[in-house]
């Protein structure tokens, strides 16, 4: 499950950032650019919450 | 969904800060841990504001690259070389070590001034937060001139953020980490996506003409009309002092105290080199557009959405929280010295309402930049005190923590350097009629540090002579 979601978190990333290098060489217009930036946005907000947090407690019990 | 269970907050009550006490060994963090939270906090809402700035005021392509990166590696040489060293060694806030040297009368003087500026910050990120909402709700916002609220809908926004910001800062250190670490590795991308989007409507065609295009539409060396100049100076001088307070006013030590070591410092490296290199390039790029579309006052909002859409939206809103979150988390341990026996949380709170009530006036947003030279004028001087005492003192024989050591309530040595630093920094900045108001801050650290030896010196020679039992 874990692995699911950091998948879709990451794929969220990737939808965030890479149409903007669409847009840049021209294959890409900027309303669809707009559109897959929001997509990716809700996928990494509504999977990241998730399991970020337990790495987070993870890393720091093994501090502990 | 339990959200107190995902956000592991159930232990909120027992939360212990170490407001009055060394953080234990066993508590420090992984440098992941601070790179989250540095990289989430320097990407601010402001970003939206002062990468546009240069572009207003006529900097030219070189100036600016080059300008930010000396500026950003002597910032983060800042962070890593006297804050962080002196966080580790002490292991206590800003806070409680100016306690043990000045005295608790002193301190809470200080205490109250820098609780009521971080209150201000968080008040102008919760500002600029809610112009993000406001374009989301169609309520239209107070302009950057504005001085007053201008309607119901406005105020209201302007407290849900602020009821927001103010619950995630009361759960601790722990949980403004882990809002920052959710937002860190999100929000550099939208500005880069941004920026790198609007680059064809501007005329680059690729990475060849770039350059080309950045000299002559984007920061073109000329300022618009109104303007001064800026040349090279002024943006390396902004981005190694925009965050003095933070870096050689020790403000930070109330981070760095959970840091295993010094060289952690350069975990603000993150947030100096994507906030304010990064970010404020791709701003200044989207705002250099606006302006071509003839919007010549763009506010945040406006700018993110036109390059980012939704998402530039939630962008400011995002950077608002993830900067204002750790603001009141310092301000709660700034005025936690004055009532040291009251719950961190409850503390937090009251600052949050405070804070709340004053970002319901734009005042706070658009007289932010006189703010932050005031905010420097108070707090270098005292870095330089703090970093004097405990790493010079032992070594030239003189007794650090002397107000502990000898159970003094106002330290006349250290008075006499702040208000000698603040009023010689601001009679400079006057008298050379300097254009930039952080430029005092260096000068400020500069005389408290030598004069805070000299009059330590001969305080302690007085005190040793008196009582006999001074000793390093």
């Amino acid at each position: 499950m874990n692995y699911i979601l950091k998948t879709i978190s990451y794929i969220g990333l990737v939808l965030t950032l890479f149409p903007a290098f669409l847009v840049l060489n021209g294959s890409l217009d900027v309303a669809s650019y707009k559109m897959w930036m929001l997509i990716g946005t809700i996928c990494w907000f509504a999977t990241a919450p998730f399991w970020i947090f337990k790495d987070k407690k993870a890393s720091k019990e093994s501090l502990q | 969904m339990n959200i107190k269970k995902v956000l592991n907050l159930e232990d909120v009550e027992v939360v212990n800060e170490y407001e009055r006490e060394p953080v234990p060994e066993s508590k420090v963090k992984g440098f992941n841990k601070f790179v989250g939270l540095v990289a989430g906090e320097h990407i601010a809402g402001t970003e939206f504001v002062i990468g546009p700035l240069f572009v207003l005021h006529g900097v030219s392509a070189g100036d600016l690259f080059l300008g930010l990166l000396i500026g950003n590696i002597l910032a983060t040489l800042s962070w890593t070389l006297i804050c962080a060293p002196a966080a580790v060694r002490t292991r206590l806030t800003i806070f409680y070590q100016l306690e043990k040297i000045c005295g608790y009368n002193l301190v809470s003087i200080y205490n109250f001034i820098n609780g009521l500026l971080f209150a201000v910050m968080a008040a102008a990120m919760i500002g600029v937060s809610a112009s993000a909402i406001g374009i989301l709700l169609d309520v239209e916002g107070p302009g950057l001139t504005s001085l007053y609220p201008e309607s119901l809908s406005w105020v209201l926004i302007i407290m849900a953020v602020g009821a927001v910001i103010a619950v995630v800062a009361t759960f601790g250190f722990d949980v403004v980490a882990k809002f920052s670490s959710l937002f860190a590795p999100w929000m550099p991308l939208i500005f880069l996506a941004a920026g790198l989007a609007v680059l064809p409507q501007l005329g680059v065609t690729g990475f060849g003409n770039f350059w080309e295009i950045a000299n002559e539409k984007i920061w073109t060396g000329v300022p618009v009309e109104g303007q001064t100049k800026y040349t090279f100076w002024h943006v390396m001088i902004f981005a190694w002092l925009c965050n003095n307070a933070m870096h050689i006013g020790l403000s930070d030590m109330s981070i760095y105290r959970y840091a295993k070591r010094p060289s952690y410092g350069l975990a603000s490296g993150f947030g100096m080199f994507i906030g304010h290199y990064m970010a404020w390039i791709a701003s200044g790029i989207l705002c250099a557009l606006v302006l071509r579309q003839g919007n010549l006052n763009p506010s945040p909002g406006a700018i993110a959405f036109m390059g980012a859409g939704i998402a530039g939206l939630i962008c400011v809103i995002a950077a608002g929280w993830t900067t204002a979150n750790p603001t009141i988390y310092r301000a709660g341990l700034a005025v936690q010295g004055l009532f040291p026996t009251m719950k961190r949380w409850k503390i937090t709170v009251a600052i949050g309402i405070v804070a709340t009530i004053m970002a319901c006036f734009p005042v706070i947003v658009s007289k932010l930049d006189q703010y932050l030279g005031l905010y420097a004028l108070v707090a270098a001087p005292v870095g330089a005190v703090v970093l004097i005492d405990i790493f010079l003192f032992p070594k030239i024989g003189l007794v650090s923590n002397l107000a502990e050591a000898i159970q003094l309530k106002f330290n006349l040595s250290v008075a006499f350097t702040w208000v000698l630093a603040m009023a010689v920094g601001y009679w400079l900045y006057v008298y050379f009629e300097a254009d930039f108001y952080f430029f005092l801050a260096l000068p400020s650290w500069i005389i408290a540090a030598i004069v805070y030896i000299l009059t330590a010196y001969l305080q302690q020679d007085y005190f040793s002579k008196r009582t006999k039992t001074l000793s390093p």
